[in-house]
């Protein structure tokens, strides 16, 4: 195995053009494990912690363009109010030494469906940077997982940054792990609100062979909320309405029976995991930020 | 010595500090948590060379054939070796039956078995030889269960068995079978006026201790071999090494190396053979360390178990009799299965009064990895099973449980289902007034004086699934006994070597023994000892080594008991030696020295009126004394093959918990609140150690029942989750606060009327987990560990 440490973002791109079947490696968190199991024995490992700026973040006036070896641990302390789902996600991963190596671009280089940043970068609606020698361009997070561990990525291309809207409204995340630390998610589930557009939007973690969003629940809330007009009277959810999201989101489900869990209770708890996120979601929503909004827009 | 030969110092006796009853710290303590002690993977030999184990991929198949040429033709390879290079006839080795293969023979019986070994100068190297070994296998049907193995076309897993439990166990299949039978189950069966039944299942849990198996096998120019090695007892190992590698004992001389846990998992032979056969086959040191997958198929684990428990009752709560069937899964070789049959099947009644009894367990010999002892070995089954029992029973009568359990507690000269009178306290029902007494922790601890909850005091923690949500709590109670020691006759002695002598102007003991410290605190407890016994401040614990005589395994919370009973037995010894020495040189300066009960205390000999007689450093002058002898607890005899009759065991410890849980009953979620302990110890020779034990005990029973399990597939016998990934084990904010109250009733059989501690609390922290999440949940939950979709109706 021969280990690439390219000193700047430039010579790393020349190395991945070089040679494609490099796989790179900030935190370690996924590829070490895949190593030492050897599950995986990579001709190149191309080393990215020398390239400085992968670990530096842009809070810009609409969105937060993170590097992607941020560790988890600086998105915690640094970014929660610009990006509360991703925080709040970033608080289930592993542990306090893990969370200060490991970065989202681990997360999305290997596309498991039970990576914790997943379900958040959905819901927020997240675009991955992805740079080779060819050219930069910016994969919208939708498009980005496109198998069970593959994504969208050309063998030549690397992981940047990425650039995720500012929060324009509360957002939550859950996972279901059977401790309560350390643990590979069962399931997880992210929600954000955007008032702004008046829609919302989902991600679920390790329940399907990806990460995906309910769409059919998006779509049926925010159908529910704009009837309603919810946005604007800010009224309470209706048990009926949370209990239908809850069930399409579970519909969105796709999972398998595992070592570390049934079909059946995924299915299950991200059902749970919907409603009540949805709740605390709404009722932050309610209180603190209708009321802020209506006062910034007062003055 | 005073220059005229007369005593001196006379004017200051005190009693000797660090004595028996002290929390002294252990010299280990701070080391391990900064990372600094050497465990047995740590070690390092000039010129070593490193060993892999090739192990099989499938559960069960016969060997057609093995081609090692590539293996060995891989440069950097010094040896490769199958079961056609083991040097002499013993090929086998076991604890009791000698059936295990040192190296597969025509057959794997489980996933995970050795093939075959490697010494290479890297590890790496070792690793990709291995994999070039080339084994073709033709597999065959897999046994699992007790269906499966005793149906009467089953695969014998052990053709052609001689081995002493053959003759009285209804299929080959079967490893041993211990019925337990007293006065008359059908009669009483008459007079209950309820009847409660039970099926119940124990997953197999893995004794996770930290360091994986590791060691050192250094050839010697004698043709011996010096072994380093972790483990739980150095001369069963030695026993079971020598004749493989066709060396007397003399010449396999072993030395504890650091010990990173051991919870049963380490009194089987792991890698132990395997490095000498390679050191002495290629005259180079051979150190092999296990990582933490392989470890997991390194080691037995806790018998997986399914119990069939029927209890009667009369209307006013007293129980009539007990019928019950414990059926242990011992996997592919038999370890230990016998005694924890023995314990199963004795101690299955629990500790309770029931006059007519009907037990019967056996273990099984499957296709499933072999399991053997770990921590409450047999008893643990059997109490999560009959506390079950016993919160049905009282819901059925409409008792409270607690009070239930106390009104058929065993007590003081109660008689066991084995015949065997309970000869010291039995505090059952004073145990569990004193869990249900203790204040219960607050409700709804996650609220804040702020909008958001704690979470990290809710069901999921951190991961965020509840705000309160579903939350739900339940209080449950449990209370187990345990025996300390081996049982059934076992010879189970242990020895201790103790020297004093002057050193730099002040008495000094020597305390050796072979006695393995896992990470007990047992080194600590032996220099308490001999300060009390012989008076010094001073104590030289010696490395354990196979250079003095057998110490017993450090197993069955035995060792403060047997050994800690050996080293103050030979302090004894070497007291009255020291005491004559006394006599000689001053015995004439004062009358005492002929007539009073004589003491060493703070480096001086005492009368027991406190009055000093001499300075130890007079008493010795040049002159040490050094004594090594062995120590026997009274001994017990085997239970009757057809009754379980017999005086079985040598002593019980007794241990109540009583579990609060939060359960996210939407989500499946639970958190352990708090799990409260009370314990008879007898004597606590160090209350921190003892504390510690306690409460290692209590999370090591949580873990089985919310979160571990070794999963094996059904369909294959392989093992689905051989790591900490999948393999859970409590963190620290799974860990609850721990109330511990600790009794000291004494035995009066045992030394200082200790009673042993490390067990007792594994078996009953387990069943009062589950008993507060049925009381949280209402469901009627019969297995364990329990996992969310047993909860939410998902499994």
């Amino acid at each position: 195995m021969d280990f690439l440490r390219p000193a700047s973002w430039e010579e790393a791109l020349a190395a991945k053009a070089e040679h494609p079947t490099a796989v790179p490696i900030a935190g370690g968190t996924d590829v070490m494990v895949e190593i030492n199991f050897d599950h995986r024995r990579p001709e190149y490992l191309l080393d990215l912690n020398r390239v400085g700026e992968l670990s530096e973040w842009e809070v810009g006036e609409e969105t937060v363009r993170l590097g992607a070896s941020v560790p988890y641990t600086r998105i915690m302390e640094n970014l929660r109010p610009e990006l509360p789902g991703l925080a709040l996600a970033s608080h289930t991963v592993a542990s306090p030494q893990i969370r200060n190596r490991g970065g989202v671009g681990g997360n999305l280089g290997t596309a498991s469906p039970a990576g914790d940043a997943h379900p958040a970068l959905l819901a927020a609606g997240a675009q991955v940077e992805a740079e080779s020698v060819r050219g930069s361009r910016l994969i919208p997070i939708d498009d980005f997982y496109t198998g069970v561990k593959r994504n969208a990525l050309a063998p030549d291309e690397l992981i940047r940054a990425v650039h995720i809207d500012k929060a324009d409204g509360p957002q939550q995340y859950s996972k279901v792990g059977t401790r309560n630390a350390m643990v590979i998610a069962v399931c997880a589930f992210g929600l954000a609100l955007h008032p702004g557009t008046r829609t919302v939007r989902t991600g679920i973690g390790s329940a399907a062979p990806t990460p995906v969003r309910a769409k059919a629940a998006e779509e049926f809330l925010n159908a529910a909320l704009d009837e309603g007009g919810f946005w604007d009277n800010g009224r309470i959810i209706t048990p009926s309405v949370a209990k239908q999201f809850a069930d399409l989101c579970a519909g969105a489900c796709n999972p398998i029976d595992d070592v570390r869990g049934t079909a059946s209770y995924r299915r299950h708890a991200v059902g749970v995991m919907a409603r009540r996120t949805l709740m605390w979601t709404w009722e932050s929503y309610r209180g603190t930020d209708r009321a802020a909004r209506r006062m910034g827009g007062a003055a | 010595m005073g220059t005229t030969g007369l005593p001196t110092n006379l004017t200051q006796g005190s009693r000797t500090k660090g004595g028996i009853g002290e929390s002294t710290l252990r010299p280990d303590g701070v080391l391990k948590v900064t990372g600094e002690f050497a465990y047995s993977s740590d070690m390092w030999h000039e010129d070593m060379l490193w060993g892999q184990i090739l192990r099989s991929t499938v559960a069960h198949a016969e060997i057609l054939s093995i081609d090692t040429a590539e293996a060995l033709a891989t440069p950097g390879v010094y040896a490769v070796m199958t079961y056609d290079d083991l040097p002499t006839e013993v090929k086998h080795y076991g604890l009791e039956i000698q059936d295990t293969p040192v190296l597969a023979h025509g057959k794997v019986r489980h996933h995970g078995e050795p093939v075959a070994i490697v010494a290479a100068d890297h590890p790496e190297t070792a690793r990709r030889a291995a994999a070039k070994i080339k084994v073709e296998y033709r597999e065959l049907p897999v046994i699992t269960d007790e269906a499966s193995a005793t149906a009467p076309d089953a695969i014998h897993v052990h053709e052609g068995r001689t081995d002493h439990h053959i003759g009285h166990v209804a299929h080959p299949n079967i490893v041993h079978r211990q019925p337990i039978v007293r006065g008359d189950v059908a009669a009483a069966r008459e007079r209950a006026d309820v009847i409660v039944e039970g099926e119940y299942v124990f997953g197999m849990q893995d004794q996770a201790f930290l360091g994986p198996e590791s060691g050192l096998a250094v050839p010697a120019e004698d043709g011996g071999v010096d072994l380093y090695i972790a483990t739980q007892w150095l001369h069963s190992d030695l026993r079971q090494i020598a004749p493989v590698l066709g060396l007397p004992e003399d010449k396999v001389r072993m030395t504890l190396a650091g010990v990173g846990g051991a919870f049963g998992g380490r009194e089987d032979l792991s890698m132990q053979i395997h490095a000498c056969l390679l050191a002495l086959r290629t005259g180079k040191p051979v150190k092999i360390v296990y990582n933490r997958f392989e470890s997991f198929f390194g080691h037995v684990h806790r018998h997986p178990a399914k119990l069939y428990y029927e209890h009667g009752a009369t209307s006013d709560g007293k129980l009539t009799h007990l019928k019950a069937r414990i059926v242990l899964d011992g996997g592919a070789y038999a370890s230990a299965s016998p005694a924890v049959v023995g314990n199963a099947s004795s101690l299955g009644a629990g500790p309770y009064v029931i006059d007519d009894v009907d037990i019967e367990a056996i273990a099984l010999y499957t296709n499933n990895p072999p399991c053997g002892a770990m921590r409450g070995f047999g008893a643990v089954q059997a109490c999560f099973a009959y506390e079950a029992q016993m919160d049905k029973l009282a819901a059925k009568l409409g008792m409270d449980p607690v009070q239930l359990r106390q009104l058929n507690a065993m007590e003081q000269g109660t008689l066991l289902p084995t015949g065997q009178a309970v000869d010291s306290p039995a505090p059952v029902a004073e145990l569990l007034r004193r869990v249900k007494a203790m204040p219960l922790p607050p409700e709804q601890q996650w609220l804040t004086a702020g909008e958001a909850p704690d979470v990290r005091q809710l069901p999921g923690g951190l991961s965020n699934t509840t705000h309160g949500e579903g939350v739900v709590r339940g209080i449950g109670y449990a209370v187990g006994i345990k025996n300390v020691g081996f049982s059934e006759g076992f010879d189970d002695y242990s020895t201790a070597r103790v020297r004093m002598e002057v050193v730099g102007g002040e008495p000094v003991a020597t305390v050796h023994t072979a006695m393995a410290e896992v990470g007990q605190g047992g080194i600590t407890v032996h220099a308490q000892i001999a300060r009390t016994e012989l008076g010094v401040t001073q104590v030289t614990i010696n490395p354990a080594d196979t250079q003095v005589g057998s110490a017993g395994s450090t197993s069955a919370s035995r060792q403060t008991y047997v050994t800690g009973g050996a080293v103050r037995n030979s302090c004894e010894l070497v007291r009255e030696k020291v005491l004559e020495i006394g006599r000689r040189k001053f015995g004439t300066y004062h009358p005492a020295w002929a007539t009073a009960e004589l003491l060493l205390e703070g480096g001086k000999v005492v009368t027991d009126a406190g009055e000093v007689l001499a300075d130890l450093v007079d008493v010795l002058g040049d002159e040490a004394v050094e004594v090594e002898a062995e120590w026997r607890h009274r001994p017990t005899e085997p239970f009757d093959l057809r009754t379980g009759q017999g005086f079985g065991h040598v002593q019980y410890t007794f241990a109540a918990h009583r579990a609060v849980v939060e359960v996210d009953t939407e989500l499946g979620l639970v958190k352990v609140i708090e799990l409260a302990c009370a314990q008879d110890v007898g004597k606590a020779l160090n209350p921190l150690s003892v504390l510690g034990q306690i409460q290692g005990g209590t999370v090591q029973g949580l873990g089985i029942a919310v979160m571990e399990e070794i999963v094996v597939d059904p369909k294959t016998a392989k093992v689905r989750n051989p790591s900490f990934t999948d393999y859970l084990i409590p963190t620290i904010l799974d860990t609850p606060t721990i109330p511990v109250d600790v009794l000291e009733l004494a035995d009066d059989h045992a030394p200082y009327g200790l009673r042993g501690v490390g067990e007792a609390p594994t078996l009953s922290s387990t069943p009062a987990v589950l008993a507060a999440i049925r009381d949280a949940t209402g469901l009627d939950l019969n297995r364990t560990p329990v996992r969310p979709e047993h909860l939410t109706g998902t499994a």
